[in-house]
Protein backbone atom coordinates (compact mmCIF):
# COMPACT_ATOMS: atom_id res chain seq x y z
CA UNK A 1 0.00 0.00 0.00
CA UNK A 2 2.65 2.51 0.70
CA UNK A 3 4.46 1.63 -2.49
CA UNK A 4 0.71 2.30 -4.70
CA UNK A 5 0.75 5.51 -2.48
CA UNK A 6 4.56 6.43 -3.23
CA UNK A 7 3.89 5.80 -6.75
CA UNK A 8 0.66 7.86 -7.46
CA UNK A 9 2.31 10.44 -5.64
CA UNK A 10 5.26 10.63 -7.67
CA UNK A 11 3.47 10.43 -10.60
CA UNK A 12 0.71 13.92 -10.11
CA UNK A 13 1.43 15.57 -6.56
CA UNK A 14 5.24 15.55 -7.04
CA UNK A 15 5.56 15.63 -10.87
CA UNK A 16 8.87 16.23 -12.51
CA UNK A 17 7.76 18.61 -15.02
CA UNK A 18 5.04 20.67 -13.16
CA UNK A 19 6.13 20.34 -10.20
CA UNK A 20 9.61 20.89 -10.32
CA UNK A 21 10.42 21.92 -13.99
CA UNK A 22 12.84 18.96 -14.40
CA UNK A 23 13.63 17.77 -17.63
CA UNK A 24 12.03 21.40 -19.04
CA UNK A 25 14.80 21.66 -22.54
CA UNK A 26 14.17 18.40 -24.22
CA UNK A 27 10.44 18.34 -23.30
CA UNK A 28 9.92 21.32 -25.24
CA UNK A 29 12.68 20.60 -27.61
CA UNK A 30 10.95 17.16 -28.89
CA UNK A 31 7.34 17.65 -27.69
CA UNK A 32 6.38 18.03 -31.68
CA UNK A 33 4.45 14.94 -32.56
CA UNK A 34 3.35 11.94 -29.98
CA UNK A 35 4.85 9.19 -31.72
CA UNK A 36 8.84 11.08 -30.75
CA UNK A 37 7.34 12.45 -27.93
CA UNK A 38 6.59 9.10 -26.46
CA UNK A 39 10.07 6.72 -27.66
CA UNK A 40 11.77 10.16 -25.40
CA UNK A 41 9.05 9.68 -22.48
CA UNK A 42 9.76 5.84 -22.63
CA UNK A 43 13.86 6.15 -22.39
CA UNK A 44 13.68 8.85 -19.68
CA UNK A 45 11.14 5.87 -17.82
CA UNK A 46 13.58 3.10 -18.48
CA UNK A 47 17.03 5.51 -17.34
CA UNK A 48 15.51 6.74 -14.49
CA UNK A 49 14.14 2.91 -13.20
CA UNK A 50 17.92 2.32 -13.94
CA UNK A 51 19.65 5.12 -12.11
CA UNK A 52 17.77 6.23 -9.01
CA UNK A 53 18.20 2.64 -6.94
CA UNK A 54 22.04 2.28 -8.68
CA UNK A 55 22.48 5.82 -6.76
CA UNK A 56 20.39 5.06 -4.18
CA UNK A 57 22.59 2.11 -3.18
CA UNK A 58 25.78 4.43 -3.46
CA UNK A 59 24.54 7.07 -1.34
CA UNK A 60 23.88 4.95 1.10
CA UNK A 61 26.62 2.21 1.25
CA UNK A 62 29.59 4.83 -0.33
CA UNK A 63 28.63 8.29 0.40
CA UNK A 64 26.83 8.52 3.70
CA UNK A 65 28.39 9.60 6.55
CA UNK A 66 30.42 6.67 8.11
CA UNK A 67 29.76 4.46 5.37
CA UNK A 68 33.29 2.80 4.04
CA UNK A 69 35.25 4.45 7.14
CA UNK A 70 33.90 5.57 10.25
CA UNK A 71 34.28 9.48 10.89
CA UNK A 72 34.42 10.66 7.27
CA UNK A 73 31.32 11.59 5.30
CA UNK A 74 31.51 12.00 1.38
CA UNK A 75 28.39 13.22 0.45
CA UNK A 76 30.18 16.17 -0.99
CA UNK A 77 30.85 14.32 -3.74
CA UNK A 78 27.71 12.99 -4.19
CA UNK A 79 26.84 14.85 -7.77
CA UNK A 80 29.72 13.79 -9.39
CA UNK A 81 29.47 10.24 -8.63
CA UNK A 82 25.81 10.59 -9.83
CA UNK A 83 26.41 12.22 -12.93
CA UNK A 84 29.22 9.40 -13.53
CA UNK A 85 27.14 6.91 -13.11
CA UNK A 86 24.09 8.48 -15.31
CA UNK A 87 26.42 8.75 -17.89
CA UNK A 88 28.06 5.21 -17.28
CA UNK A 89 24.48 3.10 -17.05
CA UNK A 90 23.07 5.62 -20.26
CA UNK A 91 26.14 4.00 -21.90
CA UNK A 92 25.57 0.85 -21.14
CA UNK A 93 22.04 0.44 -21.63
CA UNK A 94 22.32 2.04 -25.38
CA UNK A 95 25.23 -1.17 -25.84
CA UNK A 96 22.57 -3.45 -24.20
CA UNK A 97 19.66 -1.96 -26.39
CA UNK A 98 21.65 -1.78 -29.56
CA UNK A 99 22.54 -5.39 -29.22
CA UNK A 100 19.26 -6.88 -27.88
CA UNK A 101 16.42 -4.78 -28.95
CA UNK A 102 17.49 -3.01 -32.72
CA UNK A 103 14.08 -2.26 -33.55
CA UNK A 104 14.07 -0.03 -29.95
CA UNK A 105 17.36 1.04 -30.59
CA UNK A 106 16.62 2.81 -33.86
CA UNK A 107 13.40 4.37 -32.33
CA UNK A 108 14.34 5.92 -29.69
CA UNK A 109 17.85 7.06 -32.00
CA UNK A 110 19.32 10.13 -30.75
CA UNK A 111 17.04 10.62 -27.56
CA UNK A 112 18.95 7.52 -25.64
CA UNK A 113 22.75 9.44 -25.49
CA UNK A 114 21.11 12.79 -24.82
CA UNK A 115 19.85 11.82 -21.84
CA UNK A 116 22.75 11.65 -20.13
CA UNK A 117 22.33 15.41 -19.33
CA UNK A 118 18.40 15.52 -18.83
CA UNK A 119 17.99 17.06 -15.66
CA UNK A 120 15.22 14.99 -14.73
CA UNK A 121 17.51 12.08 -14.44
CA UNK A 122 20.00 13.92 -11.98
CA UNK A 123 16.96 15.46 -10.28
CA UNK A 124 15.67 12.38 -9.90
CA UNK A 125 18.86 11.06 -8.14
CA UNK A 126 18.98 14.29 -6.18
CA UNK A 127 15.51 14.47 -5.02
CA UNK A 128 15.90 10.32 -3.98
CA UNK A 129 19.12 11.91 -1.85
CA UNK A 130 16.65 14.82 -0.11
CA UNK A 131 13.69 12.41 0.26
CA UNK A 132 15.53 9.57 2.60
CA UNK A 133 14.03 6.74 1.35
CA UNK A 134 14.04 3.75 3.64
CA UNK A 135 14.90 1.01 1.49
CA UNK A 136 15.82 0.68 -2.53
CA UNK A 137 12.33 -0.93 -3.50
CA UNK A 138 10.96 2.72 -2.30
CA UNK A 139 13.41 4.23 -4.34
CA UNK A 140 12.84 2.74 -7.39
CA UNK A 141 9.24 3.00 -7.05
CA UNK A 142 9.70 6.49 -7.04
CA UNK A 143 12.26 6.52 -9.59
CA UNK A 144 8.95 4.24 -11.80
CA UNK A 145 6.18 6.99 -10.57
CA UNK A 146 8.66 9.87 -11.95
CA UNK A 147 9.30 8.62 -14.92
CA UNK A 148 5.51 7.78 -15.76
CA UNK A 149 4.93 11.64 -14.55
CA UNK A 150 7.30 12.28 -17.05
CA UNK A 151 6.04 10.63 -19.67
CA UNK A 152 2.19 11.60 -19.14
CA UNK A 153 3.52 15.05 -19.22
CA UNK A 154 5.41 14.81 -22.52
CA UNK A 155 3.07 12.95 -24.36
CA UNK A 156 0.29 15.25 -23.21
CA UNK A 157 2.05 18.46 -24.70
CA UNK A 158 2.77 16.78 -27.85
CA UNK A 159 -0.79 15.74 -28.49
CA UNK A 160 -2.19 19.28 -27.76
CA UNK A 161 1.00 20.72 -30.13
CA UNK A 162 -0.45 18.71 -33.32
CA UNK A 163 -3.78 20.33 -32.50
CA UNK A 164 -2.30 23.55 -32.24
CA UNK A 165 -0.69 23.81 -35.26
CA UNK A 166 -3.73 24.22 -36.65
CA UNK A 167 -5.13 27.30 -34.81
CA UNK A 168 -4.43 30.81 -35.40
CA UNK A 169 -2.18 32.19 -32.98
CA UNK A 170 -0.78 35.53 -32.86
CA UNK A 171 3.00 35.62 -34.97
CA UNK A 172 5.23 36.79 -32.10
CA UNK A 173 3.61 34.12 -29.76
CA UNK A 174 3.95 31.08 -32.09
CA UNK A 175 5.95 27.77 -31.50
CA UNK A 176 7.98 28.69 -28.26
CA UNK A 177 5.56 31.53 -26.68
CA UNK A 178 2.57 29.60 -27.05
CA UNK A 179 3.93 26.49 -25.73
CA UNK A 180 5.54 27.94 -22.43
CA UNK A 181 1.73 29.26 -21.87
CA UNK A 182 -0.25 26.37 -22.32
CA UNK A 183 2.63 24.09 -20.20
CA UNK A 184 1.70 26.35 -17.85
CA UNK A 185 -2.12 26.11 -17.84
CA UNK A 186 -1.48 22.06 -17.96
CA UNK A 187 0.43 23.25 -14.37
CA UNK A 188 -2.35 25.09 -13.18
CA UNK A 189 -4.83 22.13 -14.00
CA UNK A 190 -2.00 19.53 -12.08
CA UNK A 191 -1.82 22.09 -9.22
CA UNK A 192 -5.35 20.43 -8.50
CA UNK A 193 -3.41 16.97 -6.97
CA UNK A 194 -0.93 19.42 -5.07
CA UNK A 195 -3.35 19.41 -1.54
CA UNK A 196 -3.73 15.51 -1.71
CA UNK A 197 -2.17 13.92 0.97
CA UNK A 198 -1.69 10.38 0.25
CA UNK B 1 37.53 46.55 -27.33
CA UNK B 2 37.19 45.54 -31.10
CA UNK B 3 33.69 44.96 -32.68
CA UNK B 4 33.68 41.27 -32.66
CA UNK B 5 34.68 40.97 -28.90
CA UNK B 6 31.67 43.23 -28.40
CA UNK B 7 28.98 41.23 -30.34
CA UNK B 8 30.26 38.06 -27.87
CA UNK B 9 29.65 39.97 -25.11
CA UNK B 10 26.11 41.83 -26.13
CA UNK B 11 25.02 39.47 -28.79
CA UNK B 12 23.31 36.71 -25.66
CA UNK B 13 21.99 39.35 -23.41
CA UNK B 14 19.02 40.14 -25.99
CA UNK B 15 19.22 39.07 -29.73
CA UNK B 16 20.64 35.47 -28.79
CA UNK B 17 19.12 35.11 -24.98
CA UNK B 18 19.63 31.46 -24.21
CA UNK B 19 16.31 31.48 -22.55
CA UNK B 20 13.92 33.03 -24.71
CA UNK B 21 16.10 32.40 -27.89
CA UNK B 22 17.71 29.25 -28.31
CA UNK B 23 15.68 27.75 -25.02
CA UNK B 24 18.87 26.54 -23.19
CA UNK B 25 18.73 25.98 -19.64
CA UNK B 26 14.78 26.22 -18.75
CA UNK B 27 14.92 23.63 -16.59
CA UNK B 28 16.72 24.94 -13.29
CA UNK B 29 15.51 28.57 -14.19
CA UNK B 30 12.03 28.58 -13.54
CA UNK B 31 11.70 26.68 -9.93
CA UNK B 32 14.33 29.78 -8.32
CA UNK B 33 12.31 32.44 -9.53
CA UNK B 34 10.02 32.80 -6.13
CA UNK B 35 12.66 35.35 -4.77
CA UNK B 36 14.84 38.02 -5.91
CA UNK B 37 17.03 36.71 -3.69
CA UNK B 38 17.04 32.83 -5.07
CA UNK B 39 17.44 34.25 -8.52
CA UNK B 40 20.24 36.68 -7.93
CA UNK B 41 21.97 33.65 -6.26
CA UNK B 42 21.75 31.26 -8.78
CA UNK B 43 22.06 33.60 -11.81
CA UNK B 44 25.53 34.64 -10.10
CA UNK B 45 26.62 30.69 -10.04
CA UNK B 46 25.78 29.92 -13.44
CA UNK B 47 27.64 33.13 -14.64
CA UNK B 48 30.54 31.80 -12.83
CA UNK B 49 30.31 27.97 -13.97
CA UNK B 50 30.01 28.71 -17.35
CA UNK B 51 32.39 31.66 -17.48
CA UNK B 52 35.34 29.51 -15.69
CA UNK B 53 34.30 26.38 -17.64
CA UNK B 54 34.45 27.68 -20.87
CA UNK B 55 37.71 29.32 -19.48
CA UNK B 56 39.52 25.71 -18.50
CA UNK B 57 38.10 24.34 -21.72
CA UNK B 58 38.64 26.81 -24.30
CA UNK B 59 42.70 26.51 -22.76
CA UNK B 60 42.38 22.58 -22.95
CA UNK B 61 40.29 22.33 -26.12
CA UNK B 62 43.89 21.11 -28.66
CA UNK B 63 44.67 18.28 -26.18
CA UNK B 64 41.04 16.76 -25.40
CA UNK B 65 40.39 13.84 -28.13
CA UNK B 66 36.92 14.31 -29.36
CA UNK B 67 35.59 11.28 -28.37
CA UNK B 68 35.90 11.95 -25.28
CA UNK B 69 35.18 15.28 -24.57
CA UNK B 70 31.51 14.90 -23.24
CA UNK B 71 33.35 13.13 -20.15
CA UNK B 72 36.08 15.82 -19.90
CA UNK B 73 33.50 18.55 -20.21
CA UNK B 74 31.16 17.25 -17.70
CA UNK B 75 34.08 16.36 -15.08
CA UNK B 76 35.08 20.19 -15.39
CA UNK B 77 31.51 21.79 -15.22
CA UNK B 78 31.04 18.97 -12.08
CA UNK B 79 34.21 20.40 -10.25
CA UNK B 80 33.43 24.22 -10.80
CA UNK B 81 29.36 23.59 -9.43
CA UNK B 82 30.86 21.39 -6.23
CA UNK B 83 32.88 24.30 -5.67
CA UNK B 84 30.18 27.22 -6.08
CA UNK B 85 27.85 24.47 -3.61
CA UNK B 86 30.94 24.27 -1.25
CA UNK B 87 31.07 27.91 -1.23
CA UNK B 88 27.43 28.50 -0.95
CA UNK B 89 27.20 25.84 2.19
CA UNK B 90 30.66 27.62 4.10
CA UNK B 91 28.41 31.19 3.86
CA UNK B 92 25.02 29.41 5.69
CA UNK B 93 25.30 30.80 8.45
CA UNK B 94 25.39 34.68 7.38
CA UNK B 95 23.57 34.18 4.49
CA UNK B 96 21.01 31.37 4.40
CA UNK B 97 19.69 29.65 1.37
CA UNK B 98 16.51 27.56 1.18
CA UNK B 99 17.40 23.39 0.67
CA UNK B 100 15.38 23.51 -2.51
CA UNK B 101 17.82 26.11 -4.40
CA UNK B 102 20.60 23.90 -3.25
CA UNK B 103 19.42 20.91 -5.45
CA UNK B 104 19.22 23.38 -8.43
CA UNK B 105 22.61 24.88 -8.11
CA UNK B 106 23.85 20.93 -8.46
CA UNK B 107 21.42 21.05 -11.12
CA UNK B 108 23.51 23.58 -12.75
CA UNK B 109 25.96 20.47 -14.21
CA UNK B 110 23.11 19.25 -16.37
CA UNK B 111 22.73 23.50 -17.10
CA UNK B 112 22.35 22.95 -20.97
CA UNK B 113 23.74 26.68 -21.11
CA UNK B 114 26.83 25.22 -20.14
CA UNK B 115 27.27 22.67 -22.25
CA UNK B 116 25.82 24.27 -24.77
CA UNK B 117 28.37 27.24 -25.21
CA UNK B 118 31.16 24.70 -24.20
CA UNK B 119 30.34 22.99 -27.71
CA UNK B 120 29.50 25.87 -29.30
CA UNK B 121 31.96 28.28 -28.57
CA UNK B 122 34.69 27.45 -25.92
CA UNK B 123 35.76 24.27 -28.28
CA UNK B 124 36.44 26.27 -31.19
CA UNK B 125 37.72 30.05 -29.95
CA UNK B 126 40.75 31.30 -27.42
CA UNK B 127 40.42 31.69 -23.76
CA UNK B 128 39.77 35.19 -23.23
CA UNK B 129 36.83 35.45 -26.19
CA UNK B 130 35.30 32.19 -24.45
CA UNK B 131 35.42 33.94 -20.52
CA UNK B 132 33.70 36.46 -21.82
CA UNK B 133 30.89 34.39 -23.83
CA UNK B 134 30.31 32.12 -20.58
CA UNK B 135 29.91 35.16 -18.70
CA UNK B 136 27.27 36.70 -21.14
CA UNK B 137 25.75 33.86 -21.78
CA UNK B 138 25.49 33.57 -17.68
CA UNK B 139 24.12 37.33 -17.54
CA UNK B 140 21.98 36.70 -20.44
CA UNK B 141 20.25 33.46 -18.34
CA UNK B 142 20.13 35.85 -15.07
CA UNK B 143 18.75 38.64 -16.82
CA UNK B 144 15.30 36.34 -17.69
CA UNK B 145 15.59 34.68 -14.48
CA UNK B 146 15.54 38.47 -12.49
CA UNK B 147 12.70 39.49 -14.92
CA UNK B 148 10.63 36.67 -13.60
CA UNK B 149 11.57 37.19 -10.15
CA UNK B 150 10.72 40.56 -9.83
CA UNK B 151 6.99 40.22 -11.06
CA UNK B 152 6.70 36.97 -9.04
CA UNK B 153 8.04 38.67 -5.53
CA UNK B 154 6.26 41.80 -6.35
CA UNK B 155 3.26 39.90 -7.30
CA UNK B 156 3.14 36.99 -4.96
CA UNK B 157 4.52 38.52 -1.76
CA UNK B 158 4.56 41.57 -2.23
CA UNK B 159 7.68 42.38 -1.44
CA UNK B 160 11.12 42.73 -3.00
CA UNK B 161 14.17 41.30 -2.07
CA UNK B 162 12.56 40.70 1.65
CA UNK B 163 11.59 44.14 2.01
CA UNK B 164 7.82 45.36 1.99
CA UNK B 165 6.75 47.30 -1.12
CA UNK B 166 3.13 46.24 -1.59
CA UNK B 167 1.29 45.03 1.38
CA UNK B 168 1.72 48.56 2.79
CA UNK B 169 -0.93 49.80 0.48
CA UNK B 170 -3.33 47.03 1.48
CA UNK B 171 -2.01 44.71 -1.33
CA UNK B 172 -3.06 40.83 -1.00
CA UNK B 173 -0.82 38.83 -2.21
CA UNK B 174 -1.63 36.68 -4.80
CA UNK B 175 -0.85 33.16 -4.56
CA UNK B 176 -0.94 31.76 -8.38
CA UNK B 177 1.88 33.96 -8.93
CA UNK B 178 4.04 31.95 -6.33
CA UNK B 179 3.28 28.55 -8.10
CA UNK B 180 5.51 27.10 -10.69
CA UNK B 181 3.01 27.15 -13.67
CA UNK B 182 2.99 30.99 -13.54
CA UNK B 183 7.01 30.91 -14.48
CA UNK B 184 5.99 29.44 -17.19
CA UNK B 185 3.47 31.66 -18.20
CA UNK B 186 5.51 34.67 -17.35
CA UNK B 187 8.11 33.72 -19.46
CA UNK B 188 5.66 33.17 -22.40
CA UNK B 189 4.77 36.42 -22.25
CA UNK B 190 8.73 37.68 -22.15
CA UNK B 191 9.03 35.72 -25.38
CA UNK B 192 5.74 37.62 -26.36
CA UNK B 193 7.34 41.11 -25.85
CA UNK B 194 10.49 39.82 -27.34
CA UNK B 195 9.37 38.75 -30.76
CA UNK B 196 7.04 41.43 -31.53
CA UNK B 197 9.96 43.60 -31.50
CA UNK B 198 12.46 41.66 -33.08
CA UNK B 199 10.27 39.89 -36.19
CA UNK B 200 13.09 38.24 -37.54
CA UNK B 201 12.73 35.41 -34.44
CA UNK B 202 9.05 34.73 -35.28
CA UNK B 203 8.23 31.18 -36.25
CA UNK B 204 6.23 30.65 -38.88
Amino acid sequence: MEYISLFVKSIFVDNMIFAYFLGMCSYLAVSKNVKTASGLGLAVIFVLLVTVPVNYLLNKYVLGPDAIIEGVDLSFLSVIIFIAVIAAIVQIVEMVVERYAPSLYSALGIFLPLIAVNCAILGGALFMQQKDFANVGESAVYALGSGCGWFLAIVTLAAIREKMSYSNVPAPLKGLGITFITVGLMGIAFMAFMGISL
Amino acid sequence: MDKKMKETILNPIFKGNPITVLVLGICSSLAVTVTMKGALVMALSVMVVTGISSLILSCLRKTIPGRVRIIVQLVVVAMMVILVDQILKSFEVTFPIDKQLSVYISLIITNCIVMGRIEAFALANKPIPSLLDGLANGAGYGMILLIVAFFRELLGSGTLFGIDILNRFGYVANNLVILPPFALILLGCIVWVQRSIQKDLQEK
